[in-house]
Order: structure tokens, then C-alpha cells, then sequence
């Protein structure tokens, strides 16, 4: 009889537990559902092969940002340098990657090490992030206006092909975004070193007396970023086809936002790979395409952005707040 | 034949100093294979530092630590953990942010490959089945969202985990106190099944009992030195008690006096969200409540369900005066870990301590040193981190803010967890006291020793009361009993 009883003890707290979680899970795939239903309801046509490439052409990019943001965030820490550090590598990618393609690619390998280098920095000088990433921001800024002064280059013709492709049936940014959140799911989630990356932002302490360097883990996490942060970089000339230093400004905000909006959180290594993909297509999608459908003037269009942002990231917080108080 | 070492680990001469303050002075200690060595002493005794050493997470000033024959020069906690040293710290050392199974994960690195998930989810459930049968937790659950109880569990289940690297030393630090009697038990029979098996381990407990029941040996620890070491049945409680240097006081004849105050005002009258029926939960003014019953089965939630009941009406509460909330998980829900002393003290009276718009200061400081002295918070400056205090001294500080504010009601979430003796009985004391004046109590415990201080006690299981029981008819059979009775 006790065990049957103990049994059914056990269970209950679970279930109660789970819903809540299954809701927040959800949340950035309603968020974007519901997104997607006002725009098909304000302009049926957009719902289409066409118009979702058209409407999600600046996705890509920017869920690739978010990805490299979310690396950083896992560990506990926030890069505010990625938006210009995109800017820089388009710069690179219009004019060296083009004109001396082997000096590009060493160049933008050399951005990761400097990616992993500031990691490092982080650890062992135990500095803030925002701190050292905010130096970093006007570093990348300024070598983007040394490289380019004015707006110009062109992208290599690889890359114009590569972005301007036409898959059958599902548009091109769907499917990016779709490759984009697989490979970083599997490689934070799945793998078995991605563990150890997030329970360096859950837990460092427990980390490193199980005997892992948490110095690879955080210059992991920030070489992760780097990487996509330069994918972010190439899919965005590839986009515009060519340059300008001021290009990627906006991303750090973006990224970060899509980060939350995708259930992550600043702190505890809590984030979600799919989760951040589909916030960063919410955010590319609300940010403008339905906000021209409302009729919006542009000038209010960022403040309306704002407005969206503000109302789900209350929903996640209700949420969760119903579930600790049950 | 292979004449292995009978000694698994030697400490000689340990030394190790935190800045002024000297944690350790010069330690010996040895323990055998299959041998289980309980290590008592007061907060602050340095066994917790002595722990560290041993797992190679913090690094001895001077003294030699051999183990399996070998002097470790460069000892570390990969190193510890490639000998078979295996520690469950006090503070609990999972990531909440991963699952059961990902939490093993990061203990074993030869947990990888293509099928690590789920051999890390069945090593680590399969251990689990074999400390805690129906202990209910799945390997794909969040640690976030377990209970601090079943935490625990996984925490020491993992700790009896094997991959490539053998378990020679298992050290439990206070492995019990976040258990309930139940899976404490089952807890302590396993330790002792694994010693039979030539698993040594390292026990400390601040339950005397505990440690002479189930050790072999027991060496006592003070002021960084050990001070006595026998065989078990060599020592008792009072002779335990006696080499701690703490000092044994009962103070049992408060029963009277306290029954007198039966009819005062009514404090708080709740009812759990998950109670049929009319029982209910009183408590009067000067009252000592005490909520029993298997850990996690609802008395955390009505605690915080009275405490929320203060701050807005609530229709199943009624609270009547200010209250305050010793919270039971220090770390998550307790201390401002950024903060000093006198800051985490002074935070429930910020009334009291403002000096126009602005809280002084001085009167901070006072605040803290009055409690300091009053309840002998062991540091020398209330201006520390608080951080720099053992866990005991933080959680008389964190008593202090309850009773510093000017609640009338203080919630007690099972406060007492990892506290030292000497501390416990000077909280009792501190209990005893403040009830004298007027103040109410609501205690939840899972120790069956604190509940014979309450005046009344109920007994909850699935979130429900299950029991009502005076003093008079409080017995530990009657707990343990009506804590596996349905809720009718």
C-alpha cells in the first residue's frame, strides 16, 4: 500500500511543475504564430513563397546574430560588441574577401581568436562583460570606418548566389533559419561538451570542481559567438551586396531581444537555440512587414516594436509566476 | 594477489589560513578502506575546509596529502576525482539549469559520444533505484525544477556513480540535513552497504546520533584541530558533546507557562489550497507552531502562502499581524550573497534604520552589532561580505533579520538545515525567548528532536493536514505515522 500511495505522491508534483514550463516552451512559437496570423489577416498575399522571402529577407542574418548573442548569454554574460562586429565583417567581406580572398578568410579567423581572446579576458581578469564587450564595440567600429569611410564595396559573387538562392517549395530564409536553429540546438543541447557550456552559466563553481576548465568553456562560448557573428556578417552582404561601416548597428539590441524573446534568460545558462531562432524572426517580422500592413507610419515603427517586446516578455513573466505559485 | 594500501587517504600536518583567520592547524587524519569515519564539530571546526582539501578544491598552506600511498603535489579536482574522491559539499553543487541526466554528464567525462544521454540517464536513475527506491525522478527532469529534498538525493546518488574512474572515498558533508527521515534512512543503510563493499566514506553530521549509529570511527574536530578520534562505541553523546565543547542545556520546563498563554489573540488561522475537510492551522500570539511530515509535502507552500495571506487578503488566510520569513534554502532564497553583514541583517527594518530618505548607516552598524553580540555571529566586522561567514553564522544572520524587523509572526522553513549544535541550542533559546515576549512562531522542521520544543504541531502529507497534535501526545512514532496516512 505504501508504495502504490508514495507512487502517486511523487507524480503529482511533476505534472504540476511541467505545464507551466511546457507553456514557456511554447510562448516564442505562439508569439511568432500570432505575428504571422495578423499579417495573413491584414494581407492574405503576403502568406506566400514570395512574400515570406521577401518579408524575411533580413531574418537570416539576424537569427544568426541572436545565435552567436545566445552563445554568450549561456555563459552569463552579454556581448554588446556583436552589432558592430557584424558591421566589420561585412566590411571585410565587401572589400578583402572579394578582392583578396585569402587574406579576407585569415582576417576573419583572426576575428574569432579575438572572439576567444576576449573571452578569456573575461575569465581571468573576472571583468564584466559589458564592460570589456562595449570597448570592443568602438575597437570594431572604428576598424569598419577605417576600412570603408564611406558606404560602398561589393560582395563576392559566392556569397550573392548563396543568399539569392531559390530552394522548391520553402522559401529561402525558412530554410536558413530552419539549418540555423538545428545546428546550434544539436550543438548546445545534444552534444555532450554543450552541457558543460550551459552548466557553466548554471552552475560555474559545480563546473569546475568536476574538474572542467572554465576557461575553455567561456573562451568556447565567445569563439561560438564569434563564428556566428561573422556568419551573421556574410549573410548580411549578401543581402545588401554591399557595405557600410554603420550596417550592423541595430543587431546588438535585436540579437539580445531575440535571445529573451526565445525564453532565454540573462543569467543561469536557461536559453533555447529554437527558441531565439523563432524570436528573431518574430522580431524581423514585427519590426516591419506588419507593421506596414497596420499602416503604421515608420516613425512609430519602433516604438510599436518596443510595445510587442514588451507585451510578451510580461506574458512569460505571468507564466512563470503561475507556476511557482500553484 | 594485489596488496592494495588498506589506507585510502592521509592527511598530515594540514595547514590553511583564510587571510587572519586560521581554518586549519595543523590536521591529521586517515581514513581506511572500507571504513566510514564520522567527523562532528561545530560550525566554523574547519571540517568543511578540511573537505575542501581532501577533494582537491582548495589548496592546503602546508601538510602532506597522501592518498592511495602517493603524495599528491599537484592535487586537484580532476586529480581527486581520477583516484576515486568523491564529495557531496554542503552547498549543493548541481546546475540547476540541466537535466538529471545532463548533471551526470558533467561528473563523468567519459559520458560523450553518440549515446550519452541516455547512459548518462541510466547510470545515474539506476543509482538512484539503489539509494532512494521510489525516490520519483526522472532523468530528463530540470534540477530547477526539483524539489531541495530530491536535489539532494541526486546530488549523492551521483556521488556513488561509476564510469572508468573506481569510488575509493565518498565525503558526505551534512548529505542528510535536506532530507526527510525516510530517505535519510535509506540514505544511511546504503552508506553502510557501500562500506561493506570496501567503499570508504567520510560522514559529517551534526545529528550525534546519526554519526555513532552508523560510523566506525568518529574523529571530533575544534577550532581547526581535531581533538578526539576513537572507534564509535567508544564514544556517546554527552562524551561527543564533551570534545565539541559545546554544552549540553535543556530547557524543558517552558511547557508549563507556555500552555497558560493558550487563549491569547489568534495570530494566523490557514488552510492548505489541497485540505478536505475543516482541519485547519491556529496559531496564537506566543505560540510555537510546528509543521511536520516527509520534506515537500506542502508546508514550504502554506508558509509562503501565510506570508503572501500578510501582504494582500487572501480567503483561506487569516493573518493579523506583520511577518517575516527565515527561508529554508540559504543560498537561493536567503542571503544577498553581494551584500555585508549588516546589510543582510538591517534589510527587514529599513523603517527603523532610515534617517530621513536615506538609511543610515550607523544605525545599520548598530542594528548588526546588537544582534551580532546578542546571538554571536562569529565574525570580527559586521561590514564583511557575508559570504565570509560559515553557513551556520549566515543563518544566525539570517535569524537576526527576522527578529530585528518588527514582525510579530517569524515563518521558519526548516532554518535549522546544516546548523551546528551549539547554534541550534542557542536558537532555541533565541525561540523560547522572543515567544516569552509575545512573538509567534511557525516552524517548519524535518528534525523530530525541534518539534518537542513546539507548543503544537501538524503533521501535513500531500499538501493537506493530516494531523493535529498537541505536546502532550507528540511522540516521533505519531509523526512517522500520520506522515504516511492519507489525508481523509
Amino acid at each position: 500500500m505504501t508504495v502504490v500511495t508514495t507512487g502517486a505522491m511523487q507524480l503529482k508534483p511533476r505534472a504540476m511543475g511541467r505545464l507551466p514550463r511546457l507553456l514557456r516552451t511554447l510562448l516564442p512559437g505562439l508569439s511568432l504564430a500570432l505575428v504571422l496570423a495578423a499579417i495573413a489577416a491584414l494581407n492574405p498575399r503576403a502568406i506566400s513563397y514570395f512574400g515570406f522571402t521577401l518579408m524575411l529577407n533580413l531574418a537570416v542574418p539576424i537569427a544568426l546574430a541572436t545565435i552567436a548573442q545566445m552563445f554568450v548569454i549561456t555563459g552569463n554574460d552579454l556581448d554588446l560588441s556583436i552589432g558592430a562586429f557584424v558591421g566589420f565583417v561585412g566590411c571585410v567581406t565587401a572589400t578583402y574577401l572579394r578582392d583578396a580572398p585569402l587574406f579576407g578568410i585569415i582576417l576573419l579567423f583572426g576575428c574569432l581568436a579575438i572572439y576567444a581572446a576576449v573571452g578569456a579576458l573575461i575569465h581571468l581578469r573576472n571583468l564584466p562583460s559589458i564592460v570589456v564587450t562595449l570597448g570592443m564595440s568602438f575597437v570594431w567600429q572604428g576598424l569598419s570606418i577605417l576600412l570603408l569611410p564611406k558606404p560602398g564595396g561589393r560582395a563576392p559573387d559566392w556569397l550573392l548566389a548563396i543568399m539569392g538562392h531559390k530552394p522548391p517549395l520553402i522559401p529561402f530564409p525558412v530554410l536558413a533559419a530552419l539549418i540555423v536553429a538545428a545546428i546550434a540546438h544539436f550543438g548546445l543541447m545534444r552534444t555532450s561538451y554543450g552541457a558543460i557550456l550551459r552548466g557553466s552559466g548554471g552552475n560555474a563553481i559545480a563546473i569546475s570542481r568536476a574538474g572542467w576548465s572554465l576557461l575553455k568553456a567561456k573562451m568556447a562560448l565567445f569563439a561560438l559567438a564569434g563564428l556566428f557573428g561573422v556568419l551573421s556578417g556574410l549573410a548580411l552582404i549578401g543581402i545588401t551586396t554591399s557595405a557600410d561601416a554603420n550596417i550592423g548597428n541595430g543587431y546588438t539590441l535585436l540579437s539580445i531581444a531575440g535571445v529573451i524573446l526565445g525564453g532565454g534568460e540573462f543569467v543561469g545558462g536557461r536559453i533555447s537555440p529554437i527558441g531565439a531562432v523563432i524570436g528573431a524572426l518574430t522580431l524581423a517580422l514585427a519590426a516591419s512587414p506588419l507593421l506596414t500592413f497596420m499602416h503604421i507610419p515608420p516613425d512609430w515603427q519602433v516604438a510599436a516594436n518596443g510595445a510587442i517586446l514588451i507585451v510578451v516578455l510580461a506574458a512569460r513573466v505571468l507564466i512563470s509566476r503561475a507556476g511557482t505559485e500553484r | 594477489m594485489v596488496v592494495a594500501s588498506p589506507v585510502v587517504v592521509e592527511l598530515e600536518d594540514v595547514e590553511k589560513h583564510f587571510g587572519a583567520v586560521r581554518a586549519l592547524g595543523g590536521v591529521d587524519l586517515r581514513v581506511e578502506k572500507g571504513e566510514c569515519l564520522g567527523l562532528v564539530g561545530h560550525n566554523g571546526a574547519g571540517k568543511s575546509t578540511l573537505m575542501h582539501i581532501l577533494a582537491g578544491t582548495s589548496v592546503p598552506d602546508r601538510g602532506r596529502v597522501v592518498l592511495s600511498g602517493d603524495e599528491q603535489k599537484r592535487y586537484s579536482p580532476s586529480q581527486a576525482k581520477k583516484l576515486g574522491v568523491r564529495c557531496v559539499f554542503q552547498e549543493l553543487s548541481l546546475c540547476s539549469n540541466l537535466t538529471v541526466a545532463e548533471n551526470a554528464r558533467v561528473f563523468h567525462s567519459a559520458l560523450r559520444g553518440f549515446n550519452w544521454r541516455r547512459k548518462a540517464g541510466t547510470l545515474i536513475i539506476d543509482k538512484l533505484d539503489d539509494i532512494f527506491p521510489g525516490h520519483g525522478i526522472d532523468a530528463s527532469d530540470l534540477v530547477q525544477d526539483l524539489a531541495i529534498g530530491r536535489r539532494q538525493m541526486v546530488e549523492v546518488a551521483r556521488a556513488f556513480t561509476a564510469t572508468d574512474e573506481p569510488v575509493r572515498l565518498v565525503i558526505l558533508d551534512e548529505p542528510t540535513s535536506s532530507l526527510d527521515a525516510h530517505t535519510a534512512g535509506q540514505l544511511l543503510s546504503y552508506m553502510r552497504r557501500a562500506v561493506e563493499k570496501g567503499i570508504s566514506c567520510i560522514f559529517i553530521s551534526h545529528l550525534l546520533g546519526e554519526v555513532l549509529q552508523n560510523c566506525d570511527r568518529v574523529v571530533v574536530m575544534r577550532d581547526g584541530k581535531t581533538v578526539a578520534a576513537d572507534r564509535a562505541k567508544a564514544f556517546d553523546r554527552a562524551k561527543l558533546m564533551n570534545a565539541m565543547g559545546g554544552q549540553e542545556q535543556q530547557s524543558e520546563a517552558r511547557a508549563e507557562e507556555r500552555l497558560a498563554r493558550g487563549q491569547s489573540p489568534l495570530r494566523v488561522r490557514a488552510r492548505p489550497k489541497r485540505q478536505m475537510g475543516i482541519a485547519e492551522l491556529v496559531a496564537r500570539e506566543g505560540q510555537v507552531i510546528g509543521l511536520a511530515g516527509l520534506a515537500g509535502h506542502g508546508q514550504t507552500d502554506l508558509l509562503l502562502g501565510i506570508f503572501s495571506g500578510a501582504m494582500r487578503a487572501r480567503p483561506d488566510i487569516e493573518v493579523t499581524a506583520t511577518v517575516a520569513l527565515v527561508a529554508g534554502d540559504r543560498q537561493a532564497d536567503g542571503i544577498f550573497p553581494h551584500w555585508s553583514i549588516s546589510e543582510n541583517i538591517g534589510v527587514c527594518s529599513l523603517g527603523k534604520l532610515r534617517h530621513g530618505l536615506l538609511i543610515s548607516p550607523l544605525r545599520e552598524m548598530t542594528l548588526a552589532n546588537f544582534w551580532r553580540d546578542k546571538i554571536r555571529i562569529r565574525t570580527p566586522d559586521v561590514r564583511n561580505n557575508i559570504l565570509s561567514l560559515s553557513g551556520g553564522n549566515q543563518q544566525k544572520a539570517l535569524f537576526a533579520r527576522a527578529l530585528a524587523s518588527d514582525a510579530r509572526i517569524v515563518l521558519m522553513d526548516d532554518p535549522m538545515r546544516g546548523v551546528d549544535v551549539a547554534t541550534k541550542l542557542e536558537v532555541y533559546e533565541l525561540i523560547g525567548e522572543e515567544a516569552k515576549a509575545g512573538r509567534t512562531f511557525l516552524w517548519y522542521t524535518t528534525e523530530t528532536d525541534e518539534l518537542s520544543k513546539c507548543d503544537h504541531v501538524y503533521v501535513f502529507r500531500n499538501g493537506a493536514i493530516v494531523a493535529d497534535l498537541t505536546r502532550d501526545e507528540l511522540t516521533e512514532e505519531r509523526v512517522i505515522q500520520s506522515s504516511f496516512t492519507e489525508p481523509s
